[in-house]
C-alpha cells in the first residue's frame, strides 16, 4: 500500500477552487502531507526524515489546545517534540473515517478532559507497535526494548532503529488491545510550559482565519437581519444600488436580506441603501423593563421545576432566622473580534465550506440540511477563529452562507457579518434573576438554603431539547451541585424564555451563578461576623470534591497573603467555585474612591485542573479569563428597546483595554487524579471575589451587574 | 491610484472613499489587517502609513495614494523577524491572534518614537482591543523588545 497517496487523497481531495486556495496557504498548516510518510494510526504519521505529524481534531480559537492535545499524544509516543508538526483534521475526514477522531467541537472546555484518554492511547499504541516492529526485526522480545525520543533501543545489545525506519512495518501490525498509559509524574513533554505551535504564523500574519478565505472568483455577502428578533422582510427595494459598481445580486430570504458584491465593503455600503420593509411582529413591543417584570414574576411562580431537593428546605426556612437577597445578571454579547463568517461553494451536488466554526461536524450537518446535499458530498474546512467564546458553535451563519451560495451556484461566496449585525443578532448569555434565602442557626451557619432561578433556558430555546424534569442545567449551574454542608437545600427553576435568542457564552451558567452563590455566602459570613475564608472552610464537608475546594481556596489565599494587613483603604474579597471539571478560587484587592472609581490593586486567581498539560497556556487562559470577566462585570449588558438590541458596536458596548489591565497573579495547582478544563472555569470566581471586595471596601452589597449601573467605574491600572 | 504595500507597488482603479482596509483585503489579498468594528474603535485593522499607525477601516484609500503602507505581513525584514515579533513569540503573547497584527504594529510604532517606553507610554499608545485578554503579556513583550533593541545599539 502506498500510504503517501492514500494520505494525500484523504486530505487533499481538492477541486480547482480549493486547490488554488491551498496554494494560497489557507489550510493550516500549508503543507499537510510529506511525500514519504506512513500513517501508523489515525492520529500519527511518521516520515522517513523522522519528522512526525500529529493530527489535531478540534478547532482553535486561542484556547491553545492545538498545542496541548498533541502534546499528550507525543508524550506517549516518545518522540522529540521539536520534530512534531500538527495538522488539523477536517470534519469530512472524520465522517469518512466513521468518527475515528471522536467529537470535534471546541466547547465546554472539553478538548483535554474529554479526549485525553483516547489521544494518549493513540500515542501509546503507536509506540507499542513501533517497539514490536523493532523486536521482530531483531528477533528479541518487545519487553527487552524501549522507546526513547523517536528511537527503539534494544538495551542488552545497544541496537537502535529510528521510528522512520520502523513506521512502515509498525503500521502493518495489529494494534494492541491492552494499552497502559504513563504515570503523569514521568511526563517529559506534557506538563511542561511549551510554546504554542501556531504563534509564529500569527505574529507574521501567515495564519488564515475564516475572514481571510480567498478563492478564485469569490464573491462577498453582507446581510441585514430583522432588527426585531423573529421579524421578516416583507419587501425589498434595491433600485438605488442595482447598477452600482461591483454589485452582483440582492437576495431576500425573509429572515435576512443579502447583498452580494465583488468586495465586502461594496456589499455592506450598498446594503445601507437597500430599502427593506420589515414585518416586526408582536416582539416589537418588548423591552428590558417588560422582560424584567417577566423574570420577577418567575420568583414567585408556583410549581417550578426542581433541580435539587435535600431535606425539607421550606419547612426549615419557616422556623429559622432568614437572610434573603435577589441577584440579577444581564444578557451579554460575545463580541468575538472576528464576526461570524462562512464561505460556501455549491458546485452541482458538491458543497465546500470554509468557516470559523467551533463545531465543524455541526457545520457539516447544517450545510447538508440547508442545501439538501448528501453529507458525503460536503467538505468542511474549519479555519483559525478570531475568538469563539461559545458563539461559533451554533451554525446560523453557516445556514445563511449556504442559502446565499444556493442562489449563486458554482460561485464561492463569503458571508461576513458586520460588527453591528454581530452585536444585534448574537445568541446572548441569558439574563437571570435569582432569589436566595438562607435559614440561619445560632452559630451563624445556614441550615436551609432556597435558590429560585428565573431565567431563559439555552437548552430549550437554542437547542430545542426537552429539559429533564423541566430543569436547564446551565441555568442552575453551581447551585444544583454546591459543595457546602447545608442539610436542607432546594434549588428550583422558573423557565422564563423571551424572544431574545440565547446561547452558550464563555463559562455559560458559571459566568453568572457563582456571582450569586459566592456573594450571598459572603453576606452570610458577614452576618455571622466571621472571616469569609474561615466561614467557607468550615462549611465545606470532608469529601473528595469539597476537599479540592479547600485545596484551591487555601492555595490562592496563601498566595494572596489572606489575613495579612492591607494598606489603608484597600480591601479584599474571596470566592471559590468548581466548573468544567476544575476547581478555581480568586482573591481581589480593591479600593474605591469618592467618585466610585474602583482601583484593582491585585487579583490572585487559581485553578486545580487535575493535570496541567501546558502550564504556560493555562496561565494565559487565566489571564484572559480575568479580562473577559472584568469587561462583563464593569460594562457588559445587552438591553432591549422596541424588541431590538440597543447596543451596536464598541463605542456603546465597552471593552476593557490595556490601560485598565490590573495586576493578575496566577496559581496553577494540579492535584492529580482527574482531568479538568481550563478555558472557561477561571472566570467563575472572579465576579464574586470582586463583588465581595467591593462590599468590604464600601459596605455596599452589589447584587446586580454590570457595575457601571451602580456608579462604579474601573480606574486606570 | 498607487499603493506601496510592504515594498511592492500596486495600481488600483477603485473608489477613492473605499477604506484602505478593504483595498488591502479584498482588492490586493493582503489579509493581515483585520476587520473588527469598521469605526476605528478596536484597531484590528491597524497598518503603518509612513511609519505611523492608522486604523485602516476608517481611512480612505485615496489618502494613502502613493504612500508607504506596511501590514503585518511586511514587518519582517527578508525573513528576519522584527524585535517586537520575536518578543511576541518569546512571551507567547497571542491567543486567538486576530488583533495581534494590529497590536504588534502599534507596538512597533511606539518603540520607534519611544525606544524605552514607560508603562504610561504603553498605556497611551496601545489602545487596540484584545478580547482574549493578552494585555499583560503584551506589556511584558514590549519592554522585552525595548531591551533587545537597546542591547544592540
Amino acid at each position: 500500500m502506498n500510504s503517501t497517496h492514500l494520505n494525500r487523497r484523504l486530505f487533499l481531495q481538492v477541486n480547482t477552487a480549493s486547490a488554488a486556495a491551498l496554494s494560497l496557504g489557507f489550510l493550516w498548516p500549508q503543507d499537510s502531507m510529506a511525500s514519504n510518510s506512513t500513517e501508523v494510526n489515525a492520529w500519527i504519521e511518521i516520515n522517513a526524515d523522522e519528522s512526525v505529524v500529529i493530527r489535531y481534531a478540534r478547532t482553535e480559537m486561542g484556547q491553545g489546545s492545538r498545542t496541548s492535545a498533541p502534546m499528550l499524544i507525543a508524550e506517549e509516543l516518545e518522540v522529540d517534540w521539536k520534530k512534531v508538526r500538527v495538522v488539523d483534521v477536517p470534519a469530512h475526514e472524520n465522517l469518512r473515517r466513521k468518527r475515528a477522531y471522536g467529537d470535534m467541537a471546541s466547547v465546554g472546555s472539553r478538548t483535554i478532559r474529554m479526549s485525553q484518554e483516547y489521544m494518549r492511547k493513540a500515542g501509546a499504541a503507536a509506540r507499542i507497535m513501533l517497539i514490536e516492529a523493532a523486536a521482530q526485526r531483531w528477533n528479541v522480545a518487545p519487553g527487552e526494548c524501549k522507546a526513547v525520543l523517536g528511537q527503539v533501543i534494544h538495551s542488552a545489545s545497544g541496537k537502535k532503529l529510528s521510528y522512520g525506519q520502523l513506521a512502515a512495518d509498525a503500521a502493518k501490525l495489529t494494534p494492541p488491545k491492552d494499552i497502559p498509559l504513563k504515570d503523569p509524574k514521568t511526563w517529559t513533554i506534557a506538563g511542561k510550559p511549551l510554546p504554542r505551535v501556531d504563534i509564529t504564523d500569527i505574529v507574521t500574519g501567515k495564519i488564515r482565519y475564516g475572514v481571510d478565505v480567498q478563492l478564485p472568483g469569490m464573491l462577498h455577502a453582507a446581510i441585514a437581519q430583522s432588527p426585531v428578533f423573529g421579524g421578516k422582510a416583507k419587501s425589498v427595494d434595491s433600485s438605488k444600488i442595482d447598477s452600482r459598481r461591483g454589485i452582483v445580486k440582492v437576495i431576500n430570504l425573509g429572515e435576512f436580506v443579502a447583498v452580494v458584491a465583488d468586495n465586502w465593503w461594496r456589499a455592506k455600503e450598498a446594503l445601507r441603501d437597500v430599502s427593506i420593509d420589515w414585518d416586526n411582529g408582536k416582539n416589537a413591543a418588548v423591552n428590558s423593563a417588560s422582560m424584567m417584570q417577566y423574570y420577577r414574576d418567575g420568583l414567585t411562580q408556583s410549581e417550578p421545576a426542581v433541580a435539587r431537593n435535600d431535606g425539607n428546605t421550606l419547612a426549615a426556612l419557616a422556623s429559622a432566622k432568614v437572610i434573603e437577597a435577589d441577584y440579577y445578571t444581564p444578557y451579554l454579547a460575545h463580541a468575538t473580534m472576528e464576526p461570524m463568517v462562512c464561505t460556501a461553494l455549491l458546485d452541482g451536488d458538491k458543497l465546500d465550506i470554509w468557516a470559523s466554526t467551533q463545531n465543524p461536524e455541526s457545520t457539516l450537518t447544517a450545510a447538508a440540511s440547508t442545501a439538501d446535499v448528501a453529507q458525503e458530498n460536503i467538505r468542511v474546512f474549519a479555519m483559525q477563529m478570531g475568538g469563539g467564546l461559545g458563539r461559533k458553535s451554533p451554525q446560523d451563519f453557516t445556514r445563511q452562507a449556504v442559502a446565499i451560495a444556493m442562489q449563486l451556484p458554482g460561485k464561492p461566496v463569503k458571508l461576513m457579518w458586520s460588527r453591528e449585525e454581530d452585536m444585534q443578532h448574537d445568541l446572548y448569555r441569558p439574563a437571570s434573576l435569582v432569589r436566595v434565602r438562607a435559614g440561619m442557626d445560632d452559630s451563624g451557619k445556614p441550615q436551609a438554603l432556597h435558590i429560585r432561578v428565573s431565567a431563559p433556558s439555552i437548552f430549550s430555546q437554542l437547542l430545542r431539547m426537552p429539559l429533564q424534569n423541566g430543569v436547564d442545567q446551565q441555568a442552575v449551574a453551581c447551585f444544583n451541585d454546591h459543595p457546602y454542608a447545608i442539610p436542607n437545600t432546594l434549588v428550583d427553576f422558573a423557565m422564563r424564555s423571551t424572544h431574545v435568542p440565547v446561547g452558550f457564552w464563555r463559562t455559560v451558567g458559571h459566568s453568572q451563578n457563582p456571582f450569586v452563590r459566592e456573594c450571598f455566602l459572603d453576606e452570610l459570613a458577614h452576618a455571622a461576623k466571621q472571616d469569609p475564608l474561615a466561614y467557607r472552610l468550615a462549611l465545606l464537608p470532608d469529601n473528595e470534591k469539597a476537599n479540592r475546594d479547600k485545596g484551591i481556596l487555601q492555595a490562592v489565599a496563601k498566595a494572596a497573603d489572606w489575613g495579612k494587613p492591607l494598606p489603608s483603604g484597600v480591601h479584599r474579597g474571596i470566592a471559590s467555585v468548581d466548573g468544567y471539571g476544575s476547581w478555581t478560587a480568586c482573591v481581589c484587592e480593591v479600593s474605591v474612591n469618592a467618585r466610585g472609581e474602583v482601583k484593582i490593586h491585585r487579583i490572585v486567581i487559581g485553578i486545580d485542573p487535575g493535570y496541567a498539560v501546558n502550564p504556560d497556556n493555562i496561565q494565559a487562559q487565566l489571564q484572559g479569563s480575568v479580562v473577559h470577566g472584568l469587561t462583563a462585570i464593569f460594562w457588559g449588558e445587552i438591553t432591549v428597546k422596541d424588541g431590538r438590541v440597543e447596543q451596536s458596536n464598541f463605542h456603546d458596548h465597552r471593552m476593557m483595554r490595556m490601560n485598565e489591565m490590573p495586576k493578575v497573579e496566577t496559581v496553577i495547582a494540579p492535584s492529580g487524579g482527574f482531568w479538568g478544563g481550563v478555558g472557561e472555569p477561571a472566570q467563575a470566581p472572579l465576579a464574586p471575589a470582586l463583588g465581595n471586595a467591593l462590599f468590604a471596601a464600601t459596605g455596599k452589597r452589589i447584587r446586580s451587574l454590570p457595575l457601571k449601573n451602580h456608579g462604579l467605574s474601573l480606574s486606570k491600572a | 491610484m498607487k499603493l506601496l504595500v510592504n515594498g511592492k507597488s500596486h495600481t488600483l482603479d477603485i473608489e477613492p472613499e473605499m477604506p484602505l482596509l478593504w483595498a488591502l483585503r479584498d482588492e490586493l489579498d493582503i489579509k493581515g489587517p483585520k476587520y473588527g468594528c469598521g469605526i476605528a474603535q478596536c484597531g484590528s485593522c491597524t497598518v503603518l502609513l509612513n511609519g505611523e499607525p492608522v486604523r485602516s477601516c476608517s481611512y480612505p484609500v485615496s489618502s494613502a495614494d502613493g504612500q508607504q503602507v506596511v501590514s503585518i505581513e511586511g514587518l519582517a525584514d527578508k525573513g528576519k523577524l522584527h524585535a517586537v515579533q520575536q518578543a511576541w513569540i518569546d512571551h507567547q503573547v497571542p491567543q486567538c491572534g486576530y488583533c495581534q497584527g494590529g497590536q504588534i504594529l502599534a507596538a512597533v510604532a511606539l518603540l520607534k518614537k519611544k525606544p524605552k517606553p514607560t508603562d504610561q507610554d504603553i498605556d497611551a499608545a496601545m489602545t487596540n482591543i484584545c478580547r482574549c485578554g493578552t494585555y499583560a503579556r503584551m506589556r511584558t513583550a514590549i519592554h522585552a523588545a525595548a531591551r533587545q533593541a537597546g542591547g544592540k545599539s
